[in-house]
Parts: structure tokens; C-alpha cells; sequence
């Protein structure tokens, strides 16, 4: 008995031992947690980007953001609303299933029915024809050139797996049942759950049958949220996470100043900007009565010259910004350089301007800020305010949680607010038809994040033709001219793009994508 | 336990709303306001407060708005890291809260007891989260000795989850319950020696003394048995208090427990979890009283003689 013991003793060391020479176990940790395992069921780009370990689009984006074969291996343009795509062939998911056109279809039907989130990715398909196992058509509504482009976080879900665990539609709360692919998963990606502790930890392992070339080295990653900045830094520093984002920013010069550590940043392309009411005859919050100052477009430029971005980018994010004119981020398609220079700060012209608009007393005005939501949020909507002060504007901040701060301004009870927008389709059309186009019931949401409700009849023409134009030179041509518009009528003001900031044992490698997404099949660890 | 939900539900309509975290931002408004009404969130809060009753009587929370999954499977997951914490914490305290307090009040004027002292007024009046992140950056960064987050391994018994099995969740244990348990186990300490100093006054100690009974008797079985009634009681009490406060350390130091998810719910206005979590502390803080009523009985002999007498 006694000796048994000690071979069974023997055996685990021995494991134990050979384990640890091969392991590469890649820990990692982050604010928050993918709210669920189900790539359909929350259009966000936590809960995409860790789902997209396991499960695959069609196409793909590599490492700069480049569109690259995913599930299909080819597609072209066959008629003006017509795709053809053909499949990868001998795909298999985790469960050993085969990939084929059905799978696809079924994973149309699911990502548009109820429950999904994601419906805008495949809002312009019409319909998918499958020609044969391994060869489909996706036809458009009306002709869509962007479709390669929007599909590319829409992912590809086992029919016979989701038919099998009743999974047909993504978790809905109405009906009031958990559902079988929030806490499992069985995608074709180079990764596969192998625990699910919501909230707590996630593991993932490789998938020894994925068909691609294998580039990451882990044998296992451990994904963990720890929501307490000071904790998550701790982490990191005392070498239990490999990796861990985002760096505080007042914690990246301390992470550098480490010689087992380093901060890797770079710019998002989430664009940080101010909107202004437009619409009212008369400001919520303000001493002007019976008029709206912010319908002049001179008050609107005085706002923006009057903000010195330049200090709040070296006094506030601390290096870690990039200043911008537009309302999109180099690397979205429709991204013009030629646009990208800012009207001067200047207070001397601003406070010409007001009193040219007939205030040269300034007046005063309410302005919204979330504080949790990006990166030192409150911290910038407290430099406008005290640069507005100097140009006798008097704001008066309320900067709150998201979880109170959005139903407020998404029913637009407010004058000033600040917003962050990454385009899902990671294309100009997206932010000019949500954020810049008139609010508008048809289509259906149109300017449904406009919340100041600017308002230009060209622009609204050039995003609807901009939607269904095929000939790409025509179409940045419009683009430009929609951007150019706006940002002569000053609709918003654009502050910058913040910047990423991950930490890292200086061993770990991967690929920093500029939509914040790490993909564990571009990471090795030494 | 009904009032408590009462207020949170009257309080809920502050914390947000949790439609704008439940759709992404390519959401239209008509889906928007579809998930409001089903959700009953454009129904007045006792509306929507007599529903969550009706079928709390059932048994049944619903599901959590963020995560999708029954609101108890959550909290039963969740239950066993903030008592393993709670309890730990709660026995730390008590032991060396009675230790320390003995030991000052015996040894009055000895410098350990005037170091303890010292180290008490700091427990007390430092927040909790901020004795959590000094532990962290003392055993964690600098030192290298201790984790700094979450639970280490643990082992299922049933549903149960248990860290007290595991080398590296009984080390992921000793930061939080130091955090947790210090407040409690200074207030046990100056508690127990000031009561231990008024009873070594009275006069059976003096009696007990001329009797020439030794030291230790008199100490521990006279004196301190004496002093235990209001330890009892605080203690007692302050078991609620640990549980409920369990969200500072469990936030500081990512410990997955019930403190953990409220804070997290909080932040996308999950009212199914908040509600659920504020009605089981409640609930948490029933029973204590209860069991430290009880546990007078046992201790002090005068309440078991009133009550036979006034059979």
C-alpha cells in the first residue's frame, strides 16, 4: 500500500516536472469580464475580441487591422448586391463537426434573430444561398461595398451544436432561461474553453485541430478581471499576471521604470469628442433665455478654439493622446489626413467670436461627463470647463457614473456632453450616419447618437449615397466632403483619440490591434 | 427583510439604467425601448418591487440583467468565497482580539502592551481600503510572499467551493482576512481590556484573590468569563457587519464573492443581483441576532435563573 503511494507520488512529480518544462501558461487580466461566451449576445469589443479566441468570421483581420481569410478562403463581387464567398474546406469545430454552408446560414439567421446583438453586422444582408457544402452567396438589400469590412466580427456557430443544447438564439432575458452557449463554447478557432467561472476566471486551451498555422506558443491562458486599478497593477508587478490592461496612466512611468516590465501604447481607434445641443429653442441649463446660443455656429467654433488640446493632451492623458480633428481615427476606412488639422487654439479669437455672437459677457451652460467610462473622462471635462471659464463661459460640470450618465444623455437632457465612438464596422459611414447624421425614424438609427441633433441636409444626402456607392474613389470622395462639412459647421468637437496602454512582463509578445482587441494566436511568451 | 427591499427598490431607479448596458452601441431605439418594457423598468418601483417579492416567495430571482444566468446560481457560486472570508476574518479577530486585549489589560505597562495599543488606534481609524493596498504593496510587490488578487485554487465539496484546501487559496485567504478582520479585531481588543480592567476591579475578584485562588483561574476563569457577555454581542453583530463590508476588501483584492458581484452589478444597474444580495444580508443579519440572543443563555447564567423563576 505504502509503496503504491509512493509510485502514485512518484508519477505526479514526474508529471508535475515535465509539465513545468513545457508549460506556457499566458495569465492575463483586465477591467472587466467578457460578459459571456456567446459571440452574438453583446456587441462589445470585451466580449468580442475574448470569444473571437474561439470562434472565427469569414474574414478576418490581421495584424494591422487588414482584411484576411477567415472561414472563407476567397469572395468576390459577382453582381452589385451579390457576394460570392467560398469556404475553407475540411474545418472542423471543437466538437469535431464539420464547417460547411450551413453552418453559415445558420449562423446568419441566429446573428439577426432575437436576442443577438449584433444584427447591425448583417443588417444589410438580404439573404444567404447556398450553392453548394462549401460555396455561398450573400445577397444584399442594395448594393453594399462595404459588406467584407462589416462582417468581420461575425462569427461562425455550429448549427448542429446550437441545435443540440437549445441555443438557436442568443441568451434573451425576457424569456428568463440561461442558455446552454453563454457559459460553453464550441467555435473553430485556434482556442478552446476549457473552464468558465463568470466574473472570476476563464481558461482557455489551444485547439490541437484548428487548421491554421500556429504562431502562439501557450499551452494554456488564464484570462482573470480585476476591476481595482491599484490590484491589477499589483498583479502585474508582483509577477502572478503575464499581462494586464489597461495601465493607469499615472502607473505606466512606475511599470517602465521596472526592468522586468514594459508598457506597450498605442493610439485607438476610439475617438473622444464634445457635443453640443443644436436642437432646442432654449438651453436646459443656462442663463440665456429664449434663445439658444449654440445654434450659432460662431459660439460652437469660439467652445472649440477656446480649448487648448494640447495641454489637456500633455497635462491630462500624460502623453497618451492623439490629437484629432475628425470624428474617426486613422486605420477607419475614410480616415483623411488632408482633414486632420485642427483650427488653432485661441482664446483671443474665441471671445471675438462671442461677443461677435452678441455675448461678450459669456453666459452660462450645463455640461454632461461620464467618469468611469474613458480614459480620465472627468478629468477632461474639468480642463473645458476651466478653459471656457477664461472665455467668461461659465460651465457647470455634473460628472457621474456611465450607469446613470448614458440614460440622461441618450434622452438627450443635456447641452454639452462628452462621447467616445469606435466604428463597430471600423468604416466612416458608422459614426456619419449614427453620430453626425439628423436623428431621423427612417432609417432606423439614423443619428441615434447625434444627441445634440446637429443637422446638415447635404451631409444627410452624401451618408445615405455613401452606404450603397461601390466605386471606392467616388466614395472617399464623399466621405471627405461629409467630414469636411461638419467640420466647418463645427457639429462637434473632436479632442483626440486616447491611447492604448497595456502592461507586461517584457518576456510576453503579442499584437497590440489599434480596436483593442489581443488575440491569443499572436502571443508567445518566453 | 420586506423593508429592506422596499428602499432598494425605491433607491434602484437612481442607480441607472440597465437597458444602455444590455445592447451595444449599433442598438436601435426601437429595440431599445422593446427590452424597457419587457424588463417592466417603465413600471412605477412598487410595481416592480410586488413582482420581485411574488416570486422571491417562489423561490425564484430571475435572471441577472448582465450576465444572463439565474440570479441564485450566481449567488450560490458566489456565497461560499464571502463566508470562507467572513469567517476567517471573523475568527481572526475574535482570537487575537481576546489575546491582545487579555494580554494589554494584564500586563498593563509592558511594552508590547503599549505597542498593541498604538498598533490598535491605526486598525480603527484606517480604511479598510487602504490596509488592503498597503498589505498588497508590503506581501505582494515588495515582498513577494502573498497573492495579490482572487481566491487560488479551490475545490468543489458539492456546490460549495472551498479555498481552505488548497496550499495557494489558504495563502490567497491571509491578506483579505487580515484586511477584513483588522477594524473588528482592534474593537475586540480595546473592548475586551477595558472590560477586563473595570471587572479585575470589582469586588469577587478580591474575594477570589484572598481565597488565594491562582492567577489563572481568577483570570481566566473569573474575570474574563466576565467580560464576555458585550464581546459577545459585538461580536456578534459585527459578524453582520464583516459580511456586508466584505465589498471594500473584496473589491481591493478581486476575492470573487458576494461583495465582488454587487459592486460589479452596481456599475451596469443589475437590479435582479442587487436586490437578491441586499435581501440575503439582510437576511444574514436576521439570524445573528438571533443565534447571539441565543448564545446569552449559554454564557451568563443570571438569564437561565430569571427564566426558570419566572416559570
Amino acid at each position: 500500500m505504502k509503496n503504491r503511494l509512493l509510485a502514485g507520488l512518484a508519477g505526479v512529480v514526474l508529471a508535475v516536472a515535465l509539465a513545468g518544462a513545457q508549460a506556457k501558461t499566458f495569465k492575463y487580466a483586465d477591467q472587466g469580464d467578457a460578459l459571456s461566451m456567446d459571440p452574438m449576445m453583446l456587441n462589445e469589443s470585451l466580449l468580442l475580441n475574448f470569444t473571437g479566441n474561439m470562434y472565427e468570421p469569414l474574414i478576418e483581420r490581421g495584424k494591422k487591422l487588414e482584411l484576411a481569410p477567415g472561414l472563407a478562403t476567397d469572395w468576390k463581387q459577382t453582381a452589385p448586391t451579390v457576394w460570392r464567398f467560398t469556404l475553407r474546406k475540411g474545418v472542423k469545430f471543437h466538437d469535431g463537426t464539420p464547417f460547411t454552408a450551413d453552418d453559415v446560414i445558420f449562423s446568419y439567421e441566429r446573428a439577426k434573430g432575437e436576442g443577438s446583438d449584433i444584427k447591425s453586422y448583417v443588417g444589410a444582408v438580404k439573404e444567404i444561398k447556398k450553392i453548394d457544402d462549401h460555396t455561398i452567396d450573400i445577397v444584399t438589400s442594395t448594393p453594399f461595398p462595404i459588406l467584407p469590412q462589416v462582417i468581420t466580427q461575425w462569427r461562425m456557430m455550429s448549427k448542429a451544436w446550437c441545435e443540440k443544447h437549445n441555443a438557436v438564439n442568443p441568451s434573451d432575458v425576457r424569456k428568463g432561461v440561461e442558455n446552454y452557449a453563454s457559459t460553453h463554447a464550441n467555435g473553430t478557432g485556434p482556442f478552446m474553453l476549457k473552464a468558465r467561472e463568470p466574473g472570476v476566471r476563464t481558461v482557455l486551451v489551444p485547439n490541437p485541430n484548428w487548421w491554421g498555422k500556429k504562431e502562439h506558443n501557450l499551452t494554456e491562458a488564464i484570462f482573470t478581471p480585476i476591476g481595482n486599478n491599484a490590484t491589477r497593477v499589483a498583479a502585474l508587478i508582483s509577477g502572478e499576471i503575464d499581462m494586464m490592461q489597461p495601465v493607469p496612466l499615472q502607473d505606466v512611468a512606475r511599470i517602465n521604470a521596472n526592468p522586468k516590465l514594459k508598457v506597450l501604447q498605442g493610439p485607438e481607434l476610439r475617438t473622444i469628442f464634445l457635443g453640443m445641443d443644436q436642437a432646442r429653442n432654449e438651453l436646459l441649463f443656462s442663463n440665456v433665455k429664449g434663445k439658444n446660443p449654440l445654434k450659432d455656429v460662431r459660439v460652437r467654433r469660439a467652445f472649440y478654439q477656446a480649448i487648448d488640446i494640447v495641454a489637456i493632451q500633455k497635462r491630462i492623458m500624460r502623453g497618451a493622446s492623439t490629437p484629432t480633428a475628425l470624428m474617426v481615427a486613422p486605420g477607419i476606412n475614410g480616415f483623411d489626413k488632408s482633414l486632420n488639422g485642427r483650427y488653432p487654439y485661441d482664446p483671443k479669437a474665441a471671445k471675438k467670436l462671442l461677443a461677435d455672437a452678441g455675448y461678450a459677457q459669456g453666459f452660462e451652460i450645463g455640461m454632461n461627463c461620464p467618469n468611469d467610462r474613458y480614459v480620465n473622462d472627468a478629468e477632461i471635462c474639468q480642463a473645458v470647463a476651466a478653459m471656457l471659464a477664461k472665455v467668461s463661459v461659465k460651465v457647470n460640470l455634473t460628472a457621474e457614473p456611465k450607469a446613470t450618465y448614458f440614460p440622461k444623455i441618450l434622452k438627450r437632457d443635456t447641452s454639452f456632453y462628452l462621447l467616445g465612438w469606435t466604428p463597430g464596422s471600423y468604416d466612416s459611414h458608422n459614426p456619419l450616419f449614427a453620430l453626425m447624421a439628423t436623428p431621423a425614424a427612417e432609417p432606423k438609427g439614423q443619428g441615434q447618437f447625434n444627441l445634440g441633433s446637429y443637422s446638415n441636409k447635404r451631409l444627410d444626402a452624401l451618408t445615405a449615397k455613401i452606404s450603397s456607392e461601390t466605386d471606392p474613389q467616388k466614395r472617399q470622395a464623399m466621405i471627405s466632403e461629409a467630414f469636411k462639412i461638419h467640420k466647418e459647421e463645427f457639429g462637434h468637437i473632436p479632442l483626440h483619440q486616447q491611447a492604448l496602454s497595456w502592461g507586461m512582463k517584457k518576456g510576453v509578445h503579442l499584437v497590440q490591434l489599434a480596436d483593442n482587441f489581443n488575440y491569443l494566436r499572436w502571443v508567445t511568451i518566453e | 427583510m420586506l423593508a429592506v427591499g422596499v428602499i432598494a427598490f425605491a433607491l434602484f431607479r437612481y442607480v441607472g439604467d440597465p437597458v444602455v448596458f444590455m445592447l451595444g452601441q449599433d442598438a436601435t431605439p426601437e429595440d431599445r425601448q422593446r427590452m424597457t418594457e419587457a424588463l417592466d423598468l417603465d413600471k412605477p418601483f412598487y410595481l416592480q418591487y410586488a413582482k420581485f417579492v411574488g416570486r422571491a416567495l417562489q423561490g425564484e430571482f430571475g435572471l441577472s440583467l448582465h450576465q444572463l444566468r439565474p440570479v441564485s446560481t450566481i449567488i450560490l457560486e458566489r456565497l461560499p468565497a464571502t463566508l470562507e472570508l467572513s469567517f476567517v476574518a471573523a475568527l481572526l479577530a475574535l482570537l487575537s482580539g481576546l489575546w491582545f486585549g487579555v494580554y494589554t489589560a494584564l500586563r498593563r505597562e509592558s511594552w508590547l502592551a503599549h505597542l498593541i495599543q498604538a498598533a490598535s488606534l491605526i486598525g480603527v481609524s484606517l480604511p479598510t481600503f487602504l490596509i488592503g493596498i498597503l498589505l498588497i504593496l508590503i506581501f505582494s510587490v515588495t515582498l513577494g510572499w502573498l497573492p495579490s488578487f482572487g481566491r487560488g485554487e479551490t475545490v468543489s465539496i458539492g456546490w460549495w467551493s472551498t479555498g481552505l484546501l488548497t496550499a495557494s487559496g489558504l495563502k490567497a485567504l491571509i491578506l483579505p482576512s487580515i484586511t477584513l478582520g483588522l477594524f473588528q479585531m482592534t474593537l475586540i481588543q480595546r473592548l475586551v481590556r477595558s472590560e477586563m480592567l473595570e471587572v479585575l476591579r470589582t469586588d469577587y475578584i478580591k474575594f477570589a484573590r484572598a481565597r488565594g485562588l491562582s492567577d489563572r483561574a481568577i483570570h481566566f476563569g473569573h474575570a474574563l468569563k466576565n467580560t464576555l457577555v458585550p464581546v459577545i454581542t459585538i461580536t456578534g453583530l459585527q459578524l453582520g457587519a464583516i459580511i456586508a463590508f466584505a465589498i471594500i476588501t473584496e473589491t481591493v483584492f478581486q476575492w470573487p464573492g458576494m461583495g465582488l458581484l454587487f459592486i460589479q452589478s452596481v456599475t451596469v444597474a443589475d437590479v435582479p443581483v442587487m436586490a437578491a444580495y441586499l435581501c440575503l444580508i439582510a437576511l444574514f443579519f436576521v439570524v445573528i441576532n438571533l443565534v447571539v440572543d441565543l448564545l446569552y443563555y449559554m454564557v451568563d447564567p443570571r438569564l437561565r435563573i430569571e427564566r426558570a423563576a419566572a416559570h
